[in-house]
């Protein structure tokens, strides 16, 4: 796999079928219906508990909003990744060009996709830190990997939106 | 006596639809003065997921802090488990804590003392 910003866009090139699966999974991934922990760490409480008029407004009026900001980052991303559904061969390598204006849409997915997948698999901080873990043996290492893959990502598109901000012609 | 102010919170669309022309119904909500007056401030937390050069940037976003400022305040939540980013009134302080969660960090209003 190679990354690069070419003009306005962040380019992923030589993407392997199995890297463009884990990509076309992000937002599945970001969605936390069914899995508690992952629900309440997407939405968690706006004060430690004691301000309870603070929280029932909260649950009213900023979380359906909350999820609508979620949704439409997911819904670009989505969007973008139709890109990988061409008919070329099954086993072919990809590109996925990604506009600089959906970035902040990609980062939000991004760390969605993380944090659902973090919650619903329990990872401890050390299993978080470990980035060279392998062989992927189980449905866990396959997670961990996923939520370092998609963390590398999210490091590009940073490092891309500081160079964009410094000299946004290049 | 308890002083009272009335503030407008929230404005509720109501059968906003797109062929609607419905005026608002804008909700009062009446908080004491006292409430507003205290200073609050806003607390993130530690949160091993997020990557410390995102958490850096919503800092700088948010806040509209320097770099180096945002960095000094993402080691210390990542040091010391939480960092107090912002304090202020009430009305802002809960605005904050908003943006905060929209960038899905583990943000949190708390009174002050």
């Amino acid at each position: 796999m190679e990354i690069c910003r070419r003009n306005d866009e962040i380019e992923i090139s030589e993407l392997d079928p199995f890297l463009a699966e884990l990509l076309r999974q992000v937002p599945a991934s970001a969605n936390p219906d069914g899995v508690p922990t992952a629900e309440q760490r997407l939405f968690s409480p706006p004060t430690n508990g004691k301000e309870t008029e603070i929280c029932a407004e909260w649950k009213l009026y900023v979380e359906p909003e909350l999820r609508r900001l979620f949704r439409t980052a997911t819904e670009t991303v989505a969007a973008d990744l139709e890109q990988l559904n061409g008919n070329e061969k099954l086993f072919a390598n990809r590109i996925l060009r990604i506009p600089s204006k959906h970035a902040d849409a990609w980062l939000s997915a991004l760390n969605q996709a993380r944090l659902v997948i973090a919650a619903k698999y329990n990872f401890t901080d050390g299993e978080l830190g470990e980035h060279f873990r392998s062989p992927i043996g189980s449905r866990r290492d396959l997670s961990l990997f996923q939520v370092n893959f998609y963390g590398f990502l999210q490091e590009f598109i940073l490092r891309e939106l500081d160079d964009w901000a410094k000299s946004p012609r290049d | 006596m308890e002083k009272s102010l009335a503030i407008t919170t929230f404005a509720v669309f109501k059968n906003a639809g797109p062929s609607t022309v419905d005026k608002p119904t804008i909700e009062k909500k009446t908080r004491s003065e006292e409430d507003l007056d205290l200073p609050w401030q806003v607390v993130v937390h530690n949160d091993p997921v997020n990557l410390m050069s995102y958490v850096t940037m919503v800092f700088q976003r948010v806040f509209g802090y320097p770099r180096e400022k945002a960095e000094r305040h993402m080691l210390e939540v990542h040091h010391n488990g939480r960092s107090i980013l912002w304090s202020g009134m009430r009305e802002r302080a809960e605005l904050y804590v908003q943006q905060l969660h929209g960038y899905l960090l583990l943000a949190t209003l708390e009174k002050v003392g």
